[in-house]
């Protein structure tokens, strides 16, 4: 096993996510075999090969700095599950 | 046991950018809360981001500024962690494949020789919002979010652990702050935030080559806190570590109220970022021709400016210094002296009258009411003799106030100076008759009088006497 059930909490924990035991287990289980298959690379002699970070072969998309307008106010706290003002508002964050 | 401090500094400069780095909203300071927002920057689904090219540019610009390699190929990462102050669930910036790396900085503390501060790597990343607690009706019991400065660009750039003690690392800071300044890519506004800096602090014995286990201060605004957050924290790691403590590698937040710095427990599980290449935005590649034309549009350095106005002009360091601190203020400079060859005193003006004029009304030299011309024609007529330095400072004052070239407001008001010994004299010999005890005590050996009888003269001469002409005439009436 590549993957252990303490990986998958770990994983879960920082990722905000609550799993029961039927799922950790089952979720290390298919991660290990992604992994497993895709090691099937380290077959390959790759010393000289740059790790890819994009697979289509694009570069240097850019926008000139101009500014549009926004969304506005309203709109863009149309969704927000609370707010006041013209804040979202969150629990309480104590620094 | 002696402890040697070792600081690494990671600065953080707000890009003085019309838009945001990947969307089109402003970046202006102080807006109704979530009114400069849209989907891009609020992390809506669906929304993409595109690179603002002249966040790209500045990148560049502090690159080469900074003896940075400029890499030819460049990648933006996503660093995950959750805060409410950040939408997406991650933010945007580079981590394997910065934009820069490999720079260095000189440092010069005062009676010691310039050293070098290497720096680790400059990156492009965005901003994350603001958190709001306290006053606002309605968030007693909860945090506001304020995502208006989210995806502002930001420039992280990162020191080497080379700095070994507070002065240093203040001076660092400054140089780099002149800088950005200097390059028109950062307002440099610390109370604003767009200039701000996290400490890295450890300490070591002296003769050791062991780093200790460092703390990291977050976000120290000012130059001042930053001196007291280091030196609070070199002396809280001494203390634990002599009372059979140890370090503990965290995140401290300084108090500027207490002047200490306090540990940041929520930060404490965040450290694994689980950085991996944004697919959304496609990588960055720079040619040579690119690098080249950046570097053909760089303005002198202001390093180089405050030596040359050393060694070609015969400043001093300090005045250099001054005079260097902004590219206007040395702009403003250079045409004085083109006007008239006495930098010395264009300097001192400069610090002067001028700095003093400018501070009390909250003007910038780059609309000083007083143009370079104008003050130079002021000195040079100082220099020719044609008005007393006293004098000179009454001229600036109508000059700043209603403007006006010096030799005529000199015409106009009657201040040109008065060398002609014959009314000079005649002054004299009107406040000796009219004082005829203090003359005697100056005869009786009491020299300290002659201060009086100057100062009298000058008076009824209304500052107008050329000094040197008193002086001379005013002993050999009074030896008699």
């Amino acid at each position: 096993m590549k993957i252990s059930v303490a990986d998958v909490e770990y994983v879960a924990r920082l990722a905000r996510l609550e799993l029961n035991k039927a799922e950790t287990d089952l979720f290390a289980g298919q991660m290990d075999a992604i992994l497993g298959y895709v090691e099937k690379l380290n077959e390959l002699d790759t010393a000289d090969i740059r790790p890819t970070s994009h697979a289509v072969p694009v570069e240097n998309a850019f926008r000139e700095d101009a500014t549009r307008p926004s969304l506005g106010v309203a709109k863009a706290l149309a969704n927000a599950p609370d707010k006041a003002d013209s804040f979202y508002r969150v629990p309480k964050v104590i620094e | 046991m002696k402890f040697q401090p070792v600081i690494g500094l990671e600065v953080h400069a707000q890009l003085k950018t019309g838009s945001k780095i990947f969307c089109g909203c402003s970046t202006t300071f102080g807006s109704e809360p979530n009114s400069q927002t849209c989907p891009v920057c609020l992390g809506l689904p669906g929304a993409l981001p595109v690179l603002n090219k002249k966040v790209v540019e500045f990148a560049i610009r502090a690159g080469l500024a900074t003896n940075c390699t400029i890499a030819h190929h460049s990648v933006f990462a996503r660093k995950n962690y959750f805060y409410p102050d950040l939408p997406k669930g991650y933010q945007i910036s580079q981590f394997e494949d910065p934009i820069c790396r490999k720079g260095w900085l000189d440092i010069q503390l005062e009676g010691q020789g310039p050293k070098r501060i290497g720096i680790t790597r400059i990156h492009m990343e965005e901003d994350a919002g603001k958190l709001v607690h306290g006053d606002v009706p309605g968030l007693e019991n909860g945090s506001g979010v304020d995502l208006n400065r989210a995806c502002t660009p930001l420039l992280e750039i990162v020191s080497e652990p080379d700095l070994r003690s507070s002065d240093e690392a203040v001076a660092y800071l400054k140089q780099l702050h002149r800088i950005v300044t200097w390059l028109g890519i950062c307002d440099g506004n610390m109370e604003e935030g767009s200039f701000r800096c996290d400490a890295n602090v450890s300490v070591m014995p002296v003769g050791s080559d062991t780093l200790g286990t460092r703390a990291e201060i977050k976000n120290v605004n000012s130059f001042k806190f930053v001196k007291q957050a280091i030196e609070y924290e070199i002396q809280r790691q001494i203390d634990l570590i002599e009372d059979g403590g140890s370090v503990v590698q965290e995140t401290r937040l300084f108090d500027p109220n207490s002047g200490a710095t306090r540990s940041m427990r929520s930060k404490e599980e965040a450290h694994d970022y689980r950085y991996f290449p944004d697919p959304d935005l496609v990588p960055l590649v720079i040619s040579a021709d690119w690098v080249q034309r950046a570097q053909k549009e760089l303005p002198e350095l202001p390093e180089h400016r405050q030596q040359r106005f050393i060694t070609e002009m015969g400043l001093s360091e300090y005045d250099a210094e001054v005079i260097t601190a902004s590219h206007e203020l040395a702009d403003y400079f250079e045409e004085c002296v083109a006007f008239h060859h006495n930098a010395k005193a264009v300097s001192n003006w400069l610090m002067g009258e001028v700095t003093r004029a400018l501070n009390d009304s909250g003007t910038s030299i780059a609309a000083c009411p007083v143009i370079p011309r104008q003050l130079a024609e002021l000195i040079k007529l100082i220099d020719s003799g044609a008005i007393s330095g006293k004098i000179a400072k009454t001229v600036f004052e109508e000059m700043w106030k209603n403007g006006g070239d010096p030799k005529s407001i000199v015409e106009k008001q009657g201040l040109a100076q008065v060398s002609d010994s014959g009314a000079i004299e005649a002054v004299i010999d009107e406040i000796i008759a009219a004082n005829a005890a203090q003359v005697e005590e100056f005869r009786g050996g009491k020299e300290k009088v002659f201060g009086f009888f100057v100062g009298q003269v000058m008076k009824a001469s209304k500052g107008k006497a050329n000094p040197a002409v008193v002086n001379e005439l005013l002993l050999a009436k009074l030896k008699g």
